[in-house]
């Protein structure tokens, strides 16, 4: 029991530190990215190749001014990025992050907490999300922050309809709930994406909308509502608003590869004949590949697309995307029993 | 009408098509835009570690010129100042002593010449107006400083060493059209 608690705690610790640095280097990533894309360079001025850059901005977030309007609602202006941060951090529990351990003969497997309902759990957490920006726009007192995320509410709202209808296919297809139980029926090249093109399409797109990322970061666009949700907000508090996106980027990306990238899996991986711990330090950093794969779509779609305007926004979501996901599982569910 | 590019489209406002409609193509077509462009020459300069070339009339930061003999041609006229259209230049003039002669051409110099770079527009009018051969613009540029009093430059960062070996050159900037110009003897400033 100790030993369980011991190691699950590690665990634990482990993946936050890792999500945490993971942010950070998104962060300088990112704009090197979108340096790239313009034909610039990008941060080199902090450390070899600006790798010093995020550390620098972490200080300087830390050190600024904490700034808090007289008409704001205190209690709630600190909870609204405090949530946020937490309810970011918390779906990486459900992830498996990689085959099993064996170590002294027991096994220790790669995941915090395999709960038998994993994909509801992950929908479940991604809900309550919109509650820390609508608080955090709430509290400010602000008419831009309130239109921001009274935005991202409507936005996060709709999109996850299409989301979680879009999931049902992949659940109707491996018969389980449970993140590790899909993982593991992707055995190989036998991923999800090869059954559920469309599915993964509309996946893809909600989870740009529920990350707040472009061309759905219409909650926090700049030219139009100064800063969004955050307008208000300044210091470290900012930082975690900022901070919470990356992780959701980071997290989103570990969701989509568990769901229809195989996960940890990769193919001909029976056939390496490799000992039980090398094949989980293996698929763990396969899984990562595909998560820094996500990570750079997110980031080329962004400096690719430009906004979308609200009402298209909203039709996008409620006229295209569910109906299509309903099609989805009808489709999946027709071919399902033609092929019993 | 006839086009003024081949690159012109004519739009109308026709329906959509199906694939127009889905955008897929279209935002795939774009990302191979954007992916095409990370593998392009960057356009920036590393700037102090690589410096772009200036062209030899790049207008720069001011010299004080010294003649041949080492002294400053400097007359403090103040026809710079008065040129400045940002009004950057400032003098204080005083009468040279005897023993000075070594030092300054004329008999009266400036005792205080100072530029506030922040002001300088650099259009290099102050050049020009100089009857005496004594300001040029230079293609060393202004640095960055943390302090704005630290960008008026006096005359101790302004004239140029008084060592021949360290002396700044400015013959390049004497175009054929300038260096005309000066034979001109028409203008009072040209004459010996």
């Amino acid at each position: 029991m100790t030993t369980f608690l011991i190691y699950k705690t590690l665990l634990a610790s482990a993946i936050l530190i890792l999500s945490l640095v993971v942010a950070m280097y998104s962060t300088l990533i990112e704009r090197k990215v979108a340096a790239w894309f313009q034909d610039r360079l990008g941060p080199n001025r902090a450390g070899p190749w600006g790798l010093l850059q995020p550390l620098a901005d972490g200080i300087k977030l830390f050190f600024k001014e904490e700034f808090m309007p007289n008409t704001a609602d205190k209690f709630l202006y600190i909870l609204g990025p405090s949530l946020t941060m937490l309810i970011a951090l918390m779906i990486s529990a459900v992830i498996p992050w990689g085959p099993d351990i064996v170590l002294g003969g027991k096994t220790y497997p790669l995941q915090v907490a395999d709960v038998n309902i994993g994909i509801l759990y992950v929908f479940a957490i991604v809900s309550i999300g919109v509650y820390g920006i609508m608080i955090g726009g709430w509290a400010s007192n602000n008419k831009f922050a309130l239109l921001g995320a009274v935005r991202a509410s409507s936005q996060m709202i709709s999109y996850e309809l299409a989301m979680s209808l879009s999931i049902i296919a992949i659940v109707m297809m491996s018969g389980s709930l449970s993140m590790r139980d899909i993982v593991n029926q992707q055995q190989g090249f036998n991923w999800n994406i090869w059954y559920q093109p469309l599915g993964f399409m509309i996946f893809l797109i909600c989870a740009f909308a529920e990350t707040n990322r472009a061309p759905f970061d219409l909650p926090e666009c700049e030219t139009e509502l100064v800063g969004g949700y955050h307008t208000e907000y300044s210091s470290m508090k900012l930082g975690f608003f900022l901070f919470a996106e990356y992780i959701n980027m980071f997290i989103s990306g570990a969701v989509m590869a568990t769901l229809f990238f195989g996960g940890y899996h990769f193919p001909f991986i029976d056939q390496l004949g490799l000992p039980a711990n090398a094949l989980a330090v293996a698929g763990f950093f396969v899984l990562f590949t595909k998560i820094t794969f996500f990570g750079f779509l997110f980031m080329w779609i962004r400096w690719t697309l430009p906004r979308f305007r609200y009402d298209q926004l909203m039709r996008l979501g409620w006229k295209t995307l569910i109906p299509l996901a309903i099609l989805n599982i009808l489709i999946t569910g027709v071919v399902m029993l033609i092929r019993q | 009408m006839e086009s003024l590019t081949e690159r012109s489209k004519t739009v109308g406002n026709q329906k959509m098509t199906f694939w127009e409609k889905i955008y897929l193509p279209a935002i795939l077509n774009g990302m191979g835009i954007t992916f095409s462009h990370l593998f392009r020459k960057k356009a920036t300069v590393r700037f102090p570690e690589v410096k772009r070339a200036f062209s030899e009339i790049y207008r720069g930061r001011h010299v004080l010129k010294r003649d041949d003999e080492g002294r400053e041609r400097c007359t403090a006229c103040g026809l710079c100042a008065l040129a400045c259209p940002a009004e950057a230049i400032t003098m204080i003039a005083e009468e040279r002593k005897p023993e000075e002669a070594h030092l300054y051409r004329e008999e009266k110099y400036a005792r205080v010449y100072e530029i506030n770079m922040l002001r300088c527009i650099f259009c290099g009018l102050c050049e020009d107006a100089c009857p005496k051969e004594a300001i040029f613009l230079t293609k060393e540029i202004v640095h960055s400083e943390f302090d704005r009093d630290l960008f008026i430059y006096g005359k101790d960062k302004l004239v140029e060493p008084m060592d021949p070996g360290k002396r700044i050159d400015v013959s390049k900037r004497q175009t054929p059209q300038v260096l005309e110009f000066k034979k001109n003897k028409r203008f009072k400033h040209n004459r010996p």
